[in-house]
C-alpha cells in the first residue's frame, strides 16, 4: 500500500478516499509494460474499427502489373533538400538473366504522400458512402504499398488493416460465450457441491475428451460451402465455446468450493442474503482479478486460433480477409524467398498476442487488493 | 425470564465417506452432536466449554439452522423451528446472529466496512433508503466503539480487534434477541479479548439480549457467563450456574478443565498440582462405549464401559456422572497424590 504514498498526485489522504477502481487504475499504471501493450491494443482497434479510412485500397482491388511489389519506402530527402513525405515512382522491368518481375525506383519522379486524399469509393460500416482516405498519394497508375503487394497485386497494407477487424473481433463472441457458461456452472457446481457437483464434472470430463481438431474438420467439411463463410466461422468458434468452458468452470468450482467454507459467506447467509446475491456479490467478486486475466488471456488464444485454423484451411476462407487467411499466401517457399513481406501479418499476430499477454499480466497484479 | 430458545436433544450427524468407497458404500457416521438438551432464558449469557472436536461450533450452527439437526428439536420462543426452511427461516435469521472467531475472515475483503455492516438490513429491510442505512450504520458503530468516518475503509486496513467490533456491529444492526458468540476473542490479543468482552457485556445490558458464548477456555467464559455447559465429545457433561460450577465442579471433565485454568500468581502456580488430563479426545467416529469419557477418566471405573451416564438434575445443575460429588472426590484426590508423588 505505502508504493503509492510517493507518486505525486497521491498523498495518504487521498489514498485512504480511494474507490477500488481507483487503486487498481493506480496500481495498473505502475506496470510500464502494461500500460504501453494498452495503448498498442487500443490502437489497434482503432484501427479496425476505422479501416476503410484506414486502408488507402480496397482489401480486393487487383493491380495485374503491379504484383509482388516490394515494401516501399516514404522518404524525404530529394535533391539535396528536405521535403514533405513522398515515394519515388515504380518501373516496371525485368531482370534479363532470371525473367524476374522487379520494380525498380525511378529517382527522377517523386510521388508526395498525401493526407486525406480521394481515393477508391468504400462503404463506411455499410453505413454511408464515402472516398475519403487517411493518407495515399494521387496518381492514375501508381499505388502506394507500404507493406508491398501481394501476387494479384493487392495492397498488403490494406488487407493487413482490414484484416484487423476480423481477426480482432470474430472469436470475441465465442470468449463471451464460454465465459457465461464457465462462471454459471463452474459457480452452480461448486456452490452446491453433491451430486449437482458430480454430474457437471463429469459432464465437463466427458466435453474435455472431444478432440477438437477433427471437430473442426468435421465442421468444415459438414457446414455448407454456400453459407457467408464468416457466420460460419462465428458459428463454428460458438460449438469450440461449447467444449471450452470447460476450464474455467473447473477454475470457478475449485474457488468456490474453498470460498463457501469461507466464514463470510457464511456471514452473508445469517445475514439473509439470498443464494443469488450471495454467488454474485460476495463469492464472485473475490475472483475479479483471475476472471480478468483468464479473459485478457483467452482473446490471444482465440486469435492463435483463428490463424491457426484459417492458415490451415479450416477456419476462415477467402474472400474474408483475416490475418490467418493472409498467411494462407505465405505458405509456400517461393513466397518466402521473393516475397518475405507476406509474413508481416504473422508479425502483427505476434505483437497483439503478447500485448494481450502483458496486459493480463498487469491487469491480474493490479487488480490483487493484497499485490505489493 | 422467560424461555427464549431451547434444545431438545438435538442430534448433528454428518456421513463420512472414506477414500476407496464405492457410490453404494453405506458412509461412516460421526455424531459431532449427540443429544445436547440446553435452555436459554432471556437476557442470560450461556457459556459453551469444551476442547476442539467437542461439537461446540456445530452446535451453534445447529441451534443457527445452517446445518439442519438431524435429531432432536430447537425450539424458539415455544415454536419448533427445526425443520424450518425459505422464507420463514429467513424470518427467523433476523432475531439470531453470530460473531465469529477469526473476526477478519468473517469479512469480505471487497466490501467496506459500511457496506458489510449494512449487508443484513439490506436483504431484510430492501425498503430502507440509503440515507437511513447510512445513518443506522453509523449510530451502530459508534455504540461499538468505532469511529463512524471509517465506514469506506476496507477490513484489512484494521486491527483484530476492530474487526470483531465492526462483525459485532453487523450482528446488532437487526436488533436480534440472541448472539451466538463463536469463539469471539480466541483470536484476539489478551488485552484486546477484555475490551471485546467487556463490549459484549455492555451491549447485552443495552440491547437486552441473550447470548450463547462459546470458547474452549473456562478462564473466558466464568467472566461473562450466567450459566456454563461443559460439552465433551458432542455430548453435554455438566450444566450448571457460573460461579457454582467454578467452586464445586462436580464431573471429573469439568475438575480437569478448571485445574488447566492457570493462576494469574507465579508462586501459586509453581506449587500447584496440576490434574492434566491425558491422552487425546477419541475419535467421534468410534466413541468409546458406556461413557465416553472414560478412556480418560482418573476415576473410571469397569461399569462405566458398560453404561451410559444418564444426565441427573439437581436443582438447575445437571450432571452426566452416576458417581456423587464424594465418591469423585476421594478418587480424584487419591489420583492427584499419586501424581505429586511421582
Amino acid at each position: 500500500m505505502t508504493d503509492f504514498a510517493d507518486s505525486p498526485e497521491t498523498d495518504g489522504a487521498e489514498l485512504y478516499r480511494a474507490s477500488a477502481r481507483q487503486l487498481i487504475w493506480w496500481r495498473f499504471r505502475k506496470h510500464r509494460l502494461a500500460v504501453v501493450s494498452l495503448v498498442f491494443l487500443v490502437f489497434a482497434y482503432l484501427v479496425a474499427i476505422f479501416a476503410e479510412f484506414i486502408a488507402p485500397y480496397q482489401p480486393g482491388s487487383i493491380e495485374k502489373l503491379q504484383t509482388f511489389v516490394q515494401p516501399q519506402v516514404v522518404r524525404v530527402w530529394h535533391d539535396g533538400g528536405f521535403h514533405a513525405p513522398f515515394v519515388y515512382e515504380l518501373k516496371r522491368t525485368r531482370d534479363p538473366e532470371t525473367a524476374r518481375v522487379r520494380y525498380v525506383e525511378d529517382r527522377e519522379k517523386p510521388l508526395p504522400v498525401r493526407f486525406f486524399v480521394r481515393g477508391e469509393r468504400y462503404e463506411f460500416w455499410g453505413l454511408w458512402e464515402s472516398d475519403l482516405h487517411l493518407f495515399g498519394i494521387e496518381h492514375r497508375k501508381q499505388k502506394l504499398n507500404l507493406l508491398g503487394t501481394d501476387s494479384l497485386g493487392r495492397d498488403l497494407f490494406s488487407r493487413l488493416v482490414y484484416g484487423a477487424r476480423v481477426t480482432l473481433s470474430a472469436g470475441l463472441v465465442g470468449v463471451i460465450f464460454a465465459f457465461v457458461l464457465g462462471l454459471f456452472f463452474g459457480s452452480i457446481s461448486g456452490y452446491y457441491g453433491g451430486w449437482l457437483d458430480a454430474s457437471i464434472q463429469r459432464l465437463m470430463e466427458f466435453i474435455r475428451s472431444i478432440p477438437t481438431i477433427p471437430l473442426w474438420m468435421g465442421l468444415a467439411a459438414a457446414l455448407p460451402i454456400e453459407w457467408d463463410p464468416l457466420f460460419v466461422y462465428v458459428l463454428i468458434t460458438l460449438i469450440l465455446a461449447l467444449i471450452g468452458w470447460t476450464h474455467l468452470a473447473r477454475v470457478v468450482r475449485g474457488r468456490f468450493l474453498s470460498l463457501r467454507e469461507e466464514d463470510y459467506v457464511m456471514a452473508a447467509r445469517l445475514a439473509g442474503a439470498s443464494e443469488y446475491r450471495i454467488v454474485t456479490k460476495h463469492m464472485l467478486p473475490a475472483m475479479t482479478s483471475y476472471i480478468i486475466a483468464a479473459m485478457t488471456l483467452a482473446v490471444p488464444e482465440m486469435i492463435l486460433g483463428e490463424t491457426a485454423l484459417s492458415f490451415l484451411g479450416l477456419g476462415l476462407r477467402p474472400p474474408v480477409v483475416s490475418w490467418g487467411v493472409l498467411l494462407q499466401d505465405a505458405q509456400n517457399l517461393r513466397s518466402i524467398s521473393l516475397a518475405p513481406w507476406l509474413l508481416t501479418p504473422g508479425v502483427a499476430v505476434v505483437c497483439v498476442v503478447l500485448a494481450f499477454n502483458f496486459l493480463g499480466d498487469g491487469l491480474r497484479d493490479a487488480a490483487d487488493p493484497y499485490g505489493q | 425470564m422467560s424461555l427464549l430458545l431451547e434444545t431438545r436433544g438435538v442430534e448433528v450427524t454428518f456421513p463420512i465417506r472414506g477414500k476407496g468407497d464405492w457410490p453404494w458404500t453405506p458412509p461412516r457416521l460421526l455424531r459431532a452432536v449427540a443429544g445436547v438438551s440446553l435452555t436459554l432464558r432471556e437476557g442470560e449469557t450461556l457459556g459453551v466449554v469444551g476442547e476442539s472436536g467437542s461439537g461446540k461450533s456445530t452446535l451453534a450452527r445447529a441451534i443457527l439452522g445452517t446445518i439442519p439437526p438431524t435429531g432432536g428439536k430447537v425450539i424458539w420462543q415455544g415454536r419448533d423451528i427445526t425443520g424450518l426452511s425459505g422464507e420463514a427461516r429467513r424470518a427467523h435469521a433476523k432475531d439470531v446472529q453470530m460473531v465469529f472467531q477469526d473476526p477478519l475472515a468473517a469479512l469480505n475483503p471487497r466490501m467496506t466496512v459500511g457496506q458489510i455492516i449494512a449487508e443484513p438490513l439490506r436483504t431484510h429491510h430492501p425498503e430502507i433508503s440509503r440515507e437511513e442505512a447510512r445513518a443506522r450504520v453509523q449510530e451502530i458503530m459508534a455504540q461499538v466503539g468505532l469511529l463512524p468516518n471509517l465506514i469506506n475503509r476496507y477490513p484489512h486496513e484494521f486491527s483484530g480487534g476492530q474487526c470483531q467490533r465492526i462483525g459485532i456491529a453487523r450482528a446488532l444492526i437487526l436488533r436480534p434477541k440472541l448472539l451466538i458468540c463463536d469463539e469471539p476473542v480466541s483470536a484476539l490479543d489478551v488485552s484486546v479479548q477484555a475490551q471485546v468482552i467487556n463490549l459484549l457485556k455492555e451491549i447485552q445490558g443495552a440491547f437486552g439480549l441473550s447470548i450463547i458464548f462459546i470458547a474452549h477456555d473456562l478462564s473466558v467464559v466464568r467472566h461473562v457467563s450466567d450459566r456454563i455447559a461443559v460439552m465433551y465429545l458432542g455430548r453435554l457433561v455438566e450444566v450448571a450456574a457460573g460461579k457454582r460450577l467454578i467452586a464445586e465442579p462436580w464431573h471429573p471433565y469439568t475438575k480437569a478443565l478448571i485445574a488447566s485454568i492457570p493462576v494469574p500468581d507465579p508462586a501459586v502456580e509453581r506449587v500447584r498440582v496440576k490434574a492434566a488430563l491425558t491422552g487425546e479426545l477419541p475419535s467421534p467416529l468410534a466413541p468409546p462405549s458406556g461413557c465416553v469419557f472414560r478412556t480418560r477418566c482418573p476415576v473410571a471405573r469397569p461399569s462405566c464401559a458398560e453404561l451410559v451416564p444418564e444426565t441427573r438434575s439437581e436443582g438447575d445443575r445437571m450432571v452426566a456422572c452416576p458417581f456423587a460429588p464424594e465418591e469423585i472426590g476421594q478418587l480424584d484426590n487419591a489420583v492427584t497424590v499419586r501424581a505429586g508423588g511421582i
